[in-house]
């Protein structure tokens, strides 16, 4: 769950000129065959490019990633569907959103307002995320049509296109943070911090979204989304783009109309001013670990977060419970953790403490981007498969 | 040559609920319905190949355990993205307890 699938095309191969260094990938499947793959220190994101055959030639895209054992009956029963949940935080959702939203309304024009704005922001340029993802999954309602509807009205506000997201989330499933087959990949090596800045407010993330919108308006499909939305669903893309264009005209046409910001407030803008707890949770998922492994205990992580934060994020502090079984629905992710907690790292105790040692790895990145944060997994855990996540080579990383 | 070949036990498959049988180098998927009667389809999901007797049966539906791509296992239609391409079915029948499926 991340963002820019749209951005990858236009900033790959950054640090193409930083030192060369060696990366082994050892693959022993399909065919149990040992590779090395000397490359150069220098990774191109882009999904036609370099790093894109590679991964498929050396076997790290559609891998089969380590999963936690867990017995069938355990597993059929944290995989179970319910509406309940889901029903009531929809509910609460909307109706606070509804509530916040005529507050803001009402008071608009005064100081009163901010309040009503922020906590409306909130819940639709944030909580929209969450319900995107998980409803995406088709796990968080066991009636389709209810995840079908909460989708499409959280891709609205979170403005992702309903189809192009579909297939990008599937294909960040099956290559989960390998350069050049992820396309939602966040914080690309060496990271550009003034972006992850900027996203914190939606700049840059909406930018692109109108962009891709207007482009996909217009009948256009990129090279990069024809890697991954198959060519059938691509009228559906475009005449979804069509649909949100004409609302967002409306919208724009009646605060012409009305000489007033307030209809903006209301639709759009809240994907700037109320992104930030999106980015600031979305950015722990994976942000400053490693690339380019099959174990998600290694490139995702748990954080342990507040009651609020966890409402408004749907339970993906999960994080790495979720990408071993997206198959559990999001109310079902603490007990599926407890039970598999022995076999990961420890969590993060907190957001806080998720961003003290993300930003100083990002940092070293600037400097080399090889380094990452490695994982330590307890006792108790089954260990890496060290021949396929083989990182000695790399110097400095996982200090 | 289609061939009838024994799968499985009745009782090794709870209802609602998939098992996998591998015969002659290929995969199926074993179902039994809440209604007790049992169907077969390929065992590998047409979208990757992610075994679905990984996945969850809901009524007539196996989900994949990978992307959540949803099959009617009674007729292998694929019901949604990202599935397209809908997965093969076999005859399935049941003799003396034990579950026999035509494959071939």
């Amino acid at each position: 769950m991340a963002w820019r699938y749209g951005e990858v095309e236009a900033s790959h191969r950054r640090g193409a000129a930083l030192p060369r260094a060696i990366r082994q990938v050892l693959m022993e499947e399909p065919a149990m065959t040992a590779i090395s793959s000397p490359a150069p220190s220098g990774r191109d994101y882009s999904l036609t490019g370099r790093d894109a055959k590679r991964a498929v030639e050396n076997g790290l895209s559609a891998a089969e990633w380590y999963h936690t054992e867990i017995p069938r009956k355990q597993m059929k029963e944290l995989m179970q569907r319910s509406d309940q949940p889901a029903i009531r935080d929809t509910i609460i959702w909307l109706g606070a959103l509804i509530l916040s939203g005529a507050g803001g309304a009402w008071f608009w024009g005064s100081w009163w307002c901010v309040p009503f704005f922020f906590a409306y922001g909130t819940l639709y340029g944030s909580s929209t995320d969450s319900r995107w993802h998980e409803c995406g999954h088709g796990t968080a309602f066991r009636t389709q049509w209810m995840n079908d509807a909460v989708y499409q009205l959280a891709c609205f506000m979170i403005m992702r296109n309903p189809v192009t997201w579909r297939w990008s989330h599937a294909r960040h499933h099956t290559d989960t943070i390998i350069v050049g087959r992820d396309p939602e990949i966040a914080v690309m090596r060496p990271p550009d911090l003034l972006r992850v800045v900027l996203n914190f407010f939606g700049m840059l993330d909406a930018w692109h979204a109108m962009t891709d919108m207007v482009r996909n308006a217009a009948g256009i499909i990129s090279a990069a989304e024809k890697t991954f939305i198959p060519e059938q669903e691509q009228p559906s893309a475009i005449r979804i783009a069509r649909i949100w264009l004409a609302i967002y005209v409306a919208t724009f046409v009646l605060a012409l109309y009305l000489h007033s910001w307030l209809p903006l407030m209301l639709v759009g803008l809240p994907r700037l001013y109320g992104a930030w707890h999106h980015v600031m949770t979305g950015l722990l998922q994976h942000g400053g670990l490693a690339d380019n492994v099959i174990d998600h205990r290694l490139n995702s992580r748990t954080v342990y977060m507040n009651p609020i934060s966890r409402f408004i994020y749907w339970n993906m502090n999960y994080h790495v419970e979720h990408h071993m079984f997206p198959m559990v629905p999001y109310h079902a992710l603490p007990k599926l953790h407890e039970m598999i907690k022995h076999d990961l790292p420890a969590p993060t105790p907190s957001i806080l403490a998720g961003y003290r040692e993300m930003i100083p790895a990002f940092l070293r990145q600037l400097r080399n981007e090889d380094y990452f944060l490695k994982r330590e997994l307890p006792p108790t855990a089954k260990p890496y498969r060290e021949e396929l996540h083989n990182d000695n080579p790399v110097a400095a990383a996982a200090e | 040559m289609s061939d009838w070949v024994e799968a499985c036990a009745a009782g090794d498959i709870d209802e609602e609920d998939v098992m996998r049988f591998d015969h002659a180098g290929r995969t199926y998927a074993i179902y039994r319905s809440p209604e007790d009667e049992y169907f077969a389809t390929d065992g590998l999901c047409s979208h990757e190949k992610v075994h679905l007797a990984d996945g969850l049966v809901m009524d007539d539906i196996i989900e994949c355990p990978k992307h959540n791509g949803r099959f009617n296992y009674k007729t292998g239609d694929a019901r949604g993205a990202p599935v397209c391409v809908n997965l093969k079915t076999y005859p399935v029948k049941v003799d003396a307890g034990k579950v026999l499926i035509q494959v071939g």
